[in-house]
């Protein structure tokens, strides 16, 4: 069975529709790049699987992990191992980024019937994890990405996505902004993660993170649809000849 | 014609002195005649009083309270023990109005701290309880003539606290005033009152603790005059907990002398219609105060915050943060009002308010005031609305928060700011777990309600200072 199945995804945000009957299927253990021009639908399709309620789908099905998706909450999605590192992290001044998480991971718990970790339990693994992405320690007791670099931000929702420990793991434009140390840092707390059991969906516009994360498949998301799909190769193809070449020569290969 | 209400409060004016008749100092009968004088002359203000333009208090005015005599309600340690602070210094207990030395605990006071019923204090001789008499702080700083309830409260007072910390005593714990409506079958009223002494380099602070016992309506008005010494530090908690269907009004007065730093937190979280006086007056040169508080309501609940900060010294510092949360169809005001008298030069003083709207139906008015006769001053001021934002509550639930549980964690973060303004210790923590508790029924009774549609940024309210003066 495969961890993520989409088939024919509509999907709308104020009415207009970008997602226009896409098609994806992720198995376990596999990367999936996806890679498209601005506008694309990149970050709708990342917020369609999380299931952000301000984005309404029009047609088709997803299943994730064999459970109909797109009856959950964003909550619900969560707690079935479902995870969105976002394009831009949001700010939440006055929470801590150590109380957050660890309330986060207890939600997580508490749906599947396990008992709450407590700070004793919850701090020696948030730290070990924050050592993995060279993180301050100092940033846990800060609020949550308030007064973050845009590279903090970002490795940020790494260390959640380590910490959480999830089966899908969307990160959105992680990459972008990072600098050549954050963006190694980054790369290295994903293939840490990296296992048979968990999938990626990793969202860029550039090779280079590529570099260090090596898909499994590369696809291209053009005016809402993939209008093309590949292996490692598509990417540098892409970066070679840009997107206007994969929208000319539109053929989807199955993945 | 009087109505019931009207008739009412001059029946308990007429017991009130046929009580005292025996006992009552000249002076005090002499205030409490001032008092009646000016509420018989004055009546409760209406919305054309500028300083009561958001406040409607026909629903008060109308309301025929009783004054309860002494032992008319029973109120047990069962019905008191919720509401116990732990780790405070000592607790006094009022009922309706009247001190009730069996639930209360003053038995062992920590050595610079006295505390005991002011009627009492009144009694008891007067230069051995405050410096110069009682005489000389009660009625003397809060103004019966500009404020009609404060006029009350001097006529109809039955008790409340007297509270003196010596000089350059460091009182650590808590003084806890509990004052308890407990309604005997009938809308009742109280009239607490309460000084505080806070002598030179003392330290110390004192919870005004509003609760009820039951669900009937009561009105209390409460009066609390504290004098700041020079170089006392001193933190003044209100904590308005009582049922939905209660009035509170409340003024805190207070005097700071040379370098006195006083904090006023407000946290009003009960009550139907809650109006909060907070009045310093800063007449000594270097002194410091911060007037900090949290609102909170829902329903119907109205809850009017006046402020009204004097400079009277110069290089005086004034800090006032007020932050509301208003859920369904409750209302807020924000009235601050800043006065910088002509001596005052080098005054700094500052005005936030933030507040978040929960609701279409919830609204709140914020009306800053500056009157100046100094030149060389630092007065500034915002005031913001906002609701809670889409985006984050969509980040903490992609983290497997539930809807529920992510609003409450937002409350609560936009509460913070206001516990975080407080020191640490047992007061600080009687509230955080109160504010905690009533922010968490208000996220689950407002769960389903608009999570603020598609806007996301707070909006920035840019309002002028009204000039007056
Ligand atoms: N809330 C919204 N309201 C209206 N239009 C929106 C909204 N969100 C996205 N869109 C539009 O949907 C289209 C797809 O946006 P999306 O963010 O999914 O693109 P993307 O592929 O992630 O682009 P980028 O590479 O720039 O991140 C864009 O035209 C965008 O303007
Ligand atoms: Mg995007």
């Amino acid at each position: 069975m495969a961890l993520l199945e989409i088939q024919n995804l509509h999907a709308s945000v104020n009415g207009h529709e970008i997602l226009k009957g896409l098609d994806l299927t992720v198995n376990a253990g596999e990367v999936h790049s996806i890679m498209g021009p601005n506008g694309s639908g990149k970050s709708t399709l990342a917020a369609v699987l999380a299931r952000r309620e301000t984005y309404e789908v029009t047609q088709g099905r997803v299943l994730f992990d064999g459970k109909d998706l797109l009856e959950m909450d964003p909550e619900e999605a969560a707690c079935e191992g479902l995870f969105l590192a976002f394009q831009y992290p949001v700010e939440i001044p006055g929470i801590s980024n150590a109380y957050f998480l660890r309330s986060a991971m207890n939600a997580v718990r508490k749906y599947h019937g396990e008992d709450e970790l407590d700070a004793m339990d919850f701090l020696p693994l948030y730290k070990e994890r924050m050592k993995l992405l060279e993180m301050d320690e100092q940033l846990m007791n800060r609020s949550v990405n308030e007064g973050f670099s845009g590279g903090e931000k970002k490795r940020n929702e790494i260390l959640q996505m380590a910490m959480l420990e999830p089966k899908l793991a969307i990160l959105d434009e992680t990459d972008s902004g990072l600098d050549i140390d954050a963006l190694r840092i980054v790369a290295n707390g994903v293939n840490a993660m990296r296992s048979p059991k968990r999938g990626f969906l990793v969202i860029t516009h550039y090779q280079r993170l590529l570099n260090y994360i090596a898909p499994d498949f590369v696809h291209v998301l053009v005016d809402g649809k993939i209008a093309r799909s590949g292996g490692p190769e598509l990417a540098l193809e892409l970066e070679a000849k840009g997107y206007g070449w994969a929208e000319e020569n539109e053929q989807v290969l199955p993945a | 014609m009087a109505t019931v209400a009207q008739r009412n409060y001059f029946d308990a004016y007429n017991e009130v002195l046929a009580e005292g008749q025996e006992h009552e100092p000249v002076w005090l009968r002499q205030l409490r005649e001032d008092g009646w004088a000016r509420f018989s002359a004055k009546g409760f203000p209406t919305t054309h009083d500028e300083d009561w333009r958001f406040t409607n208090l026909a629903a008060l005015a109308r309301t025929p309270f009783r004054r309860v005599a002494k032992d008319e309600a029973t109120v047990s340690e069962r019905d008191i023990k919720p509401y116990r602070v732990a780790g405070a210094a000592c607790q006094l207990v009022f009922v309706n109005g009247y001190f009730v030395p069996e639930l209360s605990d003053a038995e062992k006071l920590p050595q610079g701290l006295e505390v005991c019923a002011l009627r009492r204090a009144i009694d008891c001789g007067l230069d051995e309880c405050a410096p110069g008499g009682i005489e000389q702080h009660l009625g003397r700083y809060a103004d019966a003539n500009r404020d009609v309830f404060v006029a009350l409260n001097t006529a109809l007072w039955d008790d409340g606290a007297y509270v003196r910390i010596r000089r350059g005593a460091q009182i650590t714990r808590p003084v806890h005033l509990l004052y308890v409506s407990a309604g005997a079958g009938a809308a009742i009223m109280t009239h607490p009152r309460t000084v505080i002494i806070a002598e030179e380099a003392s330290l110390c602070t004192v919870v005004e603790d509003y609760v009820s016992v039951g669900n009937e309506a009561g009105f209390s008005n409460a009066v609390t005059e504290l004098v700041a010494g020079e170089g006392a530090v001193f933190s003044h908690f209100l904590v308005e907990r009582e049922n939905l269907a209660s009035f509170n009004v409340s003024t805190l007065r207070t005097e700071q002398a040379r370098s006195a730093n006083v904090a006023s937190h407000s946290v009003l979280l009960g009550g139907a219609l809650v109006r909060n006086n907070v009045h310093p007056v800063l007449a000594g040169e270097g002194a410091e105060c911060l007037i900090n508080g949290l609102f909170a309501g829902e329903g119907r609940q109205h809850l009017d915050n006046y402020m009204l900060v004097e400079h009277a010294s110069p290089q005086c510092n004034s800090r006032q943060f007020y932050n509301g949360i208003l859920a369904d169809h409750a209302r807020g005001v924000f009235h601050g009002r800043i006065i910088v008298h002509k001596d005052a030069q080098k005054t700094d003083a500052k005005q936030t308010n933030r507040n978040l709207l929960l609701s279409d139906d919830a609204r709140i008015d914020t009306k800053p005031q500056l009157e100046i006769y100094a030149d060389d001053v630092k007065c500034t001021h915002g005031a913001t609305i906002g609701q809670i934002e889409e985006e984050s509550l969509f980040y903490l639930r992609s983290r497997g928060l539930s809807k529920a549980d992510a609003r409450n964690l937002l409350l609560y973060a936009f509460a913070a700011e206001c516990l975080n303004r407080m020191h640490e210790g047992a007061a600080r923590e009687m509230v955080e777990t109160l504010i905690k508790n009533r922010l968490h029924e208000l996220a689950q009774s407002t769960a389903h309600a608009a999570a603020g549609g598609g806007s996301n940024a707070a909006e920035e309210e840019t309002q002028n200072w009204e000039e007056v003066g």
